[in-house]
């Protein structure tokens, strides 16, 4: 399953990067799921991805929490609690 | 178009002004949020807001049409700038009308507490000690989550 991974301000910055096609295994069913499999990769990612973050995320541009369900081609996006106003 | 995500500065008059033409309109609360000088001790002399490009725009658009299903409103305006800003910028307008001000005032302050929570914008400040993400304070958690319960 293709998913397009999308990271915005201090997260962002901590991944060093803004975008990224992966491919998930097919055990990668959730929001959830598909951060513990990132962290899982290493640093940087163990580091901004990990428990000790809060970490928020959206599927498909609607913020979510962890058990949404993931579909191939999906838009999904890691982001700190949000700062604006 | 009643929600609007741009860098350039916005003209507050000018929306009220566009509210108050619909002759059933009895009350306009509005918010504007700008930039401090200081925040968390330090001084800041720039600030630089970050969003979600699509997002942002779909979710303030949520934010106001819940609160046209909460309350009988004529009309919403929500303004929120992006990109660097400095002290005294304008950074974010609310304007509701309504026939009268309870629901004006209400629904103001619901989308104010709800674009702080579920807005997907970040900002970065400038300091003397260098540049810092803001983190998120518990209190706004808690002013959006008071209207679930105090309908």
């Amino acid at each position: 399953m293709k998913i397009d991974l999308r990271f915005f301000a201090s997260l962002r910055e901590a991944v060093g990067r803004d975008h990224e096609q992966v491919d998930v295994p097919a055990d990668v069913q959730t929001v959830a799921d598909l951060r513990l499999w990132l962290a899982a990769r290493g640093e940087p990612w163990a580091s901004a991805l990990g428990n000790k973050r809060a970490v928020r995320a959206a599927l498909d541009q609607i913020m979510v929490g962890g058990g949404a369900s993931l579909r191939d081609g999906a838009e999904v996006a890691f982001f700190p609690p949000v700062t604006g106003g | 178009m009643s929600v609007s995500v741009q860098f350039e500065d916005f003209d507050a008059g000018a929306e009220l002004a566009a509210l108050r033409r619909d002759p059933g309109v009895g009350a306009i609360a509005s918010f504007i949020g700008t930039v401090r000088d200081i925040n968390a001790g330090a001084g800041v002399s720039s600030l630089t807001l970050e969003h979600y490009p699509g997002m942002t725009e779909k979710a303030l658009q949520d934010i106001v049409d819940q609160a046209h299903a909460r309350w009988q409103l004529s009309a919403v305006r929500v303004i929120h700038r992006v990109g660097e800003l400095h002290p005294t910028d304008q950074i974010v307008m609310v304007a509701v009308a309504g026939r009268h001000r309870g629901e004006a005032f209400q629904a103001c302050e619901f989308i104010m507490d709800f674009l702080k929570t579920q807005a997907p914008f970040w900002k970065k400040e400038v300091t003397p000690q260098g540049a810092r993400w803001v983190d998120a304070r518990d209190s706004d958690d808690v002013a959006a989550q008071r209207w679930n319960t105090t309908g």
